[in-house]
């Protein structure tokens, strides 16, 4: 039985008593998992893990990491945990191997910053100003300085923000080989493929609440439905000359409807001129599909497949993209 | 220290332990002990200093430049020259003779103009007095009340026609210059100077400095570490100390190579070091607090400025204070600045002990002792 490695119980955080930024979290994360919370920026997931740091005093609620509490031993705690926060700009006159040996100096057992700059693919770079290094060099190097101190868990917020696709595969690595000798990683993230990917559990994040949480693929079953279709359609033939405004009230009263009772079909949503079908077996919905539309007049203008996603868990949940703003 | 593992051909002996994808290399385990945080931090600190060619030219170069050009301007001219011009007329040259025959022509530079170019030229401040001579023998001098040196040239003049004239002397009277180092205006700037160096430099090098790293969330990605958050601190006041070494050290030295300064005897440059030392945690604990909540660094350069603004003026860096109303002179001597200034110049030219200076020292042990302690408990790490 390996003991619960991060717990927290009914976290909230308001700002100056006015912005409720969490509200009300819980979280039980296991010894050797990759714990990922997802959410929109402005979720409240940097709140939250900064509190889960004992960087930010939560307004109520309860953080326990291994057992202990902020307050118990601070430095014990910290001498457990690495981080890397969401923006650090590290000193830049300070080389690569300086900003790492003084990291490690902090700490009562580090590892040799030969062999962390080694396992990040800095070893090149060891001798470089930290000002003169790209992104994806930097982002790995404050990877680096939270690795150092041998932790066992690793806090990661929004780590892989702006880098390019080859620079957020290296961080990927990292993490992967972190977990793989033993030890729990806690990130935060917007992209969903990331989480996908990377994070064992997860926890949807939304106004500072968790409204999912689970395996990606269980998240993904609670759809309904792994597959989504997407289809545009517009009525064929001259009769209608009304004007775009009222023919979309139209589809929206009473289209929805009729997509949902085709065969295989759990949900239906919505964007736009498009239509998503949640669907479990496309082989059945697609041809009562086009059927359907052929009866109507409808003319099908677009028509694709794919994997549902966890977009489409938080689309599904909040009726908003990730991404959007 | 690095020794490589070889890899085992064999992949059926190969050792089980986490299997990387590439070689490791294999370091000894380290321990840190209790003061490693603090050695790394000051180091970084100092290296960083080291290579920010700003910091180099603000904390150590622009000092002696100040010193050079202000010691070059107001060094002492041989018994200061007056400049004077003679309207052309029928008496210009025989004043000319009289101003030659005077026994302190050596001080006088006289040329003859028309009038309308000699008015013109003491207007824009080429000559101190216009001197015109009446065809009946009288004399007219044309000078400007507001200028120091056109009031002294009157007089000066006025007694050396006189005296050509004829006029005697009622008293014997003789005068003995003072031109030795320890009182000229050399000797009273570099001590202020210094004063004021040890102040900018403890004041930008702490409280900027901190910002900065505040602004960059480097402090709040400190204290996400075990170090101890007064490891920092203390590393970051020693960092002051280690270059206010160099900075009292360069600039007496540039007044000693330079100007000829006299400091009096070894104990007064141990003196100095101490009181130097203590300037700079003063001002390290006022720039501590002047930095203690700043979030950005535009905010902070406006504190800095609004705190030091007042002691530049009326501290004695660069004229003496006694030019301010007596009344305003007990909270003029309680800045740390005012304190400093004085404590310094009284060890630097006097060679006084400390203990003579214990009241200054108290000043600026208060300002240093109570900044410190607000701003601990003001702080903010993130």
């Amino acid at each position: 039985m390996s003991p619960t490695t991060i717990e927290c119980t009914n976290l909230r955080k308001t700002y100056d008593g006015k912005v409720e930024a969490v509200r009300g979290i819980s979280l039980q994360i296991e010894a050797g998992q990759c714990f990922g919370l997802l959410g929109p920026n402005g979720a409240g997931k940097t709140t939250t893990i900064e509190i889960l740091e004992g960087l930010l005093a939560p307004t109520s609620g309860d953080v326990r990491i291994f057992g202990h509490t902020w307050n118990d031993n601070p430095r014990q705690l910290r001498e457990w945990i690495g981080i890397s926060l969401q923006e650090t700009r590290l000193s830049e006159k300070l080389n690569v191997r300086e900003t790492i040996e003084l990291f490690a100096s902090f700490y009562s057992a580090p590892r040799p910053a030969a062999e962390v700059l080694e396992e990040l693919e800095l070893t090149e770079k060891a001798d470089s100003w930290v000002g003169k290094l790209s992104g994806g060099q930097k982002q790995r190097l404050a990877v680096a300085t939270a690795l150092v101190g041998n932790p066992r868990i690793l806090f990661l917020d929004e780590p892989t923000t702006g880098l390019d696709p080859q620079s957020r595969r290296q961080l990927w690595d990292i993490v992967r080989v972190f977990q793989k000798k033993g030890g729990t990683v806690l990130l935060t993230t917007h992209y969903m493929d990331e989480a996908e990917r990377l994070c064992d559990r997860l926890a949807i994040v939304d106004h500072g609440q968790i409204i999912a949480e689970g395996t990606p693929s269980e998240l993904i079953d609670r759809l309904g439905g792994h597959h989504v279709v997407e289809f545009q359609v517009s009525k064929s033939g001259t009769a209608d000359n009304r004007k775009d405004e009222d023919k979309d009230k139209d589809k929206d009263d009473d289209n929805l409807e009729r997509w949902q009772s085709l065969p295989s079909v759990e949900s239906v949503r919505r964007e736009d001129s498009t239509v998503s079908l949640s669907v479990r077996e496309p082989h059945l919905t697609i041809p009562a599909l086009l059927g359907a539309l052929t009866s109507n007049g409808h003319q099908l203008e677009h028509l694709s497949t794919r994997q549902a996603s966890l977009e489409d868990v938080f689309v599904n949940l909040t009726g908003r993209h990730l991404r959007e703003n | 220290m690095a020794t490589k593992i070889s890899t085992p051909q064999n992949p059926d002996i190969t050792p089980k332990t986490p299997r990387l994808d590439r070689p490791r290399i294999a370091l000894p385990a380290r321990h840190n002990g209790r003061w490693s945080g603090y050695r790394h931090l000051l180091w970084a600190r100092i290296i960083e200093l080291k290579r920010e060619p700003e910091v180099v030219f603000w904390v150590f170069i622009f000092p002696l430049l100040l010193a050079g050009g202000l010691g070059i301007a107001f060094r002492n001219k041989p018994a200061d020259v007056t400049s004077v011009v003679v309207i052309a007329g029928d008496g210009a040259q025989r004043t000319l003779a009289m101003l030659q025959n005077s026994p302190i022509h050596s001080t006088i530079r006289a040329t003859v103009l028309d009038r309308e170019a000699a008015l013109k030229a003491f207007h824009v401040g080429k000559y101190d007095l216009v001197i015109e001579c009446n065809p009946n023998g009288s004399y007219i001098y044309y000078y400007d009340p507001a200028r120091p040196e056109s009031v002294l040239s009157r007089a000066e003049i006025d007694a050396a026609l006189q005296s050509s004239a004829g006029r005697k002397d009622a008293l014997t009277t003789s005068a003995q210059s003072s031109n030795e180092p320890g009182s000229r205006y050399i000797d009273f700037l570099i001590p202020g100077l210094l004063g004021m160096n040890l102040m900018n430099s403890g004041m930008w090098g702490i409280g900027f400095a901190l910002v900065e790293m505040r602004q960059r969330k480097l402090l709040k990605r400190f204290v996400a570490t075990p170090m101890r958050r007064s490891d920092f601190l203390l590393a970051l006041t020693s960092s002051r100390l280690v270059l206010m070494v160099i900075e009292v050290g360069l600039l007496l030295g540039f007044g000693v190579l330079v100007f000829h300064m006299r400091v009096q005897g070894w104990r007064s440059i141990l003196s100095v070091l101490l009181l130097a030392s203590l300037g700079a945690v003063t001002f390290g604990g006022v720039g501590l607090l002047t930095a203690c909540r700043a979030q950005k660094i535009e905010s902070v350069s406006g504190l800095i400025n609004l705190v030091m603004m007042p002691m530049w003026i009326f501290s004695g860096v660069f004229f003496s204070y006694d030019k301010f109303p007596a009344m305003a002179h007990p909270f003029i001597k309680a800045l740390p600045l005012t304190a400093l200034n004085d404590a310094l110049r009284a060890t630097i030219i006097e060679g006084a002990t400390l203990s003579s200076q214990s009241g200054r020292l108290l000043v600026l042990a208060v300002w240093g002792g109570v900044s410190f302690v607000l701003a601990l408990r003001w702080f903010r790490w993130t």
